[in-house]
């Protein structure tokens, strides 16, 4: 695959250097003189080409029209956006990735039609909340090209499915609960498997879902 | 009006003046707190300190009730991400962005936002003038 990575800062020297050990044909876009020289010490001079990556003539010298993949991974949001809805608009590049700082900004990069969001923030949040057993509710991994998200759920005390069946929850219909992990054993659970207190479910619910799921797991 | 300016530069500051004489609405909103001494002595709008890209800093400057944006900062991006923002998500009527670089004005014009491109305007006037002497 051809692959354009703007910004040659932590993220993108080592995202570079990474597609390259996996044999992809890979161009570093980087602002910066003497970084860009640094990086194509490292990697080699046809790995960076020097210049503002907002700029189409950039894009258009890096022949990003057929890349597979744009990765915006510099470390200011707007710049990421900028690059990213340049290479859609102008290039019809087909997947564009952007590294998000702010969490925050994710809504309007969707909105902007970016077809992939990364924020390293928001994944440590969910790591943490991971990291906290009780948590009833815990987004473990968003597939947005399919609208759907795998979750963590924990059946805390207070939890108004402890004691009930699957098949009496009312769950939604594009919810699944795939793993169910009691007193440490892993198995499959059916529609009668009944729910104990301080079992841990991994499901699969549509992004849509999340709410009314969120909602029938409040404590009554 | 209700007018959100981004960016309390030389443009910027003499348009909040300007706006606020007028008896309009003016929230004027930047990083850095020197800026705000550009504004008039008599400035009766709004200052807010902060970053345009920042929800919170746009609501404090009434982006919710903003019948006009204006994106004055001093970086392209900003500007252009900022107005995208003003308009898709706070649904702002009017939104002005000021963009240096030709072809990003271009390309954004394109998506939709209207643009002021002060290197073409310089580069039309200048020829212009040339053209007459």
């Amino acid at each position: 695959m051809y692959i354009v990575v703007i910004g040659g800062g932590k993220v993108g020297y080592y995202l570079a250097k990474a597609l390259l050990e996996e044999r992809h044909e890979v161009l570093l876009i980087e602002r910066d003189r003497r970084r860009a020289k640094q990086i194509a010490n490292d990697l080699g001079e046809g790995v960076v080409l020097r210049g503002d990556g907002a700029e189409a003539a950039t894009l258009e010298a890096a022949g990003v029209s057929r890349a597979d993949v744009v990765c915006a991974v510099t470390g200011e949001d707007e710049d990421n956006l900028v690059v990213s809805q340049v290479a859609k608009r102008h290039f019809s590049v087909k997947r564009t990735i952007a590294r998000i700082n702010n969490p925050r900004n994710e809504d309007i990069f969707i909105k902007l039609g970016i077809d992939v969001t990364v924020s390293a923030t928001q994944f440590i949040i969910s790591l943490i909340e991971q990291e906290i057993p009780t948590t009833p509710f815990v987004n473990l991994l968003t597939l947005r090209s399919i609208g759907m998200e795998i979750v963590d759920l924990f059946m805390a005390d207070d939890c108004p499915w402890v004691g009930r069946r699957i098949a009496d929850l009312g769950l939604p219909p594009d919810t699944v609960l795939s793993l169910l992990i009691h007193d440490g054993v892993r198995s499959f659970p059916t529609k009668d498997t009944v729910l104990a207190l301080g079992d841990r479910l991994i499901g699969l619910t549509s992004l849509d879902s999340e709410t009314r799921l969120h909602e029938m797991l409040q404590p009554l | 009006m209700h007018v959100v300016i981004l960016g309390c530069g030389r443009v910027g500051a003499r348009l909040a003046g300007m706006l606020d004489a007028e008896r309009h609405s003016v929230s004027v909103i930047d990083v850095n707190l020197e800026s705000f001494d550009r504004l008039p002595a008599k400035f009766g709008g709004q200052a807010v300190l902060g970053e345009g890209i920042d929800y919170d800093v746009l609501r404090q400057a009434g982006i919710e009730s903003a019948d006009a944006f204006l994106a004055l900062s001093d970086n392209d991006n900003s500007n252009i991400m900022a107005s995208q923002i003003a308009q898709r998500v706070f649904r702002v009527k009017r939104v002005i962005v000021r963009i240096y670089d030709p072809e990003r004005n271009e390309s954004f014009r394109e998506l939709g936002l209207e643009t002021m491109c002060p290197t073409r305007v310089g580069v039309e006037r200048i020829e212009a003038l040339l053209n007459v002497g």
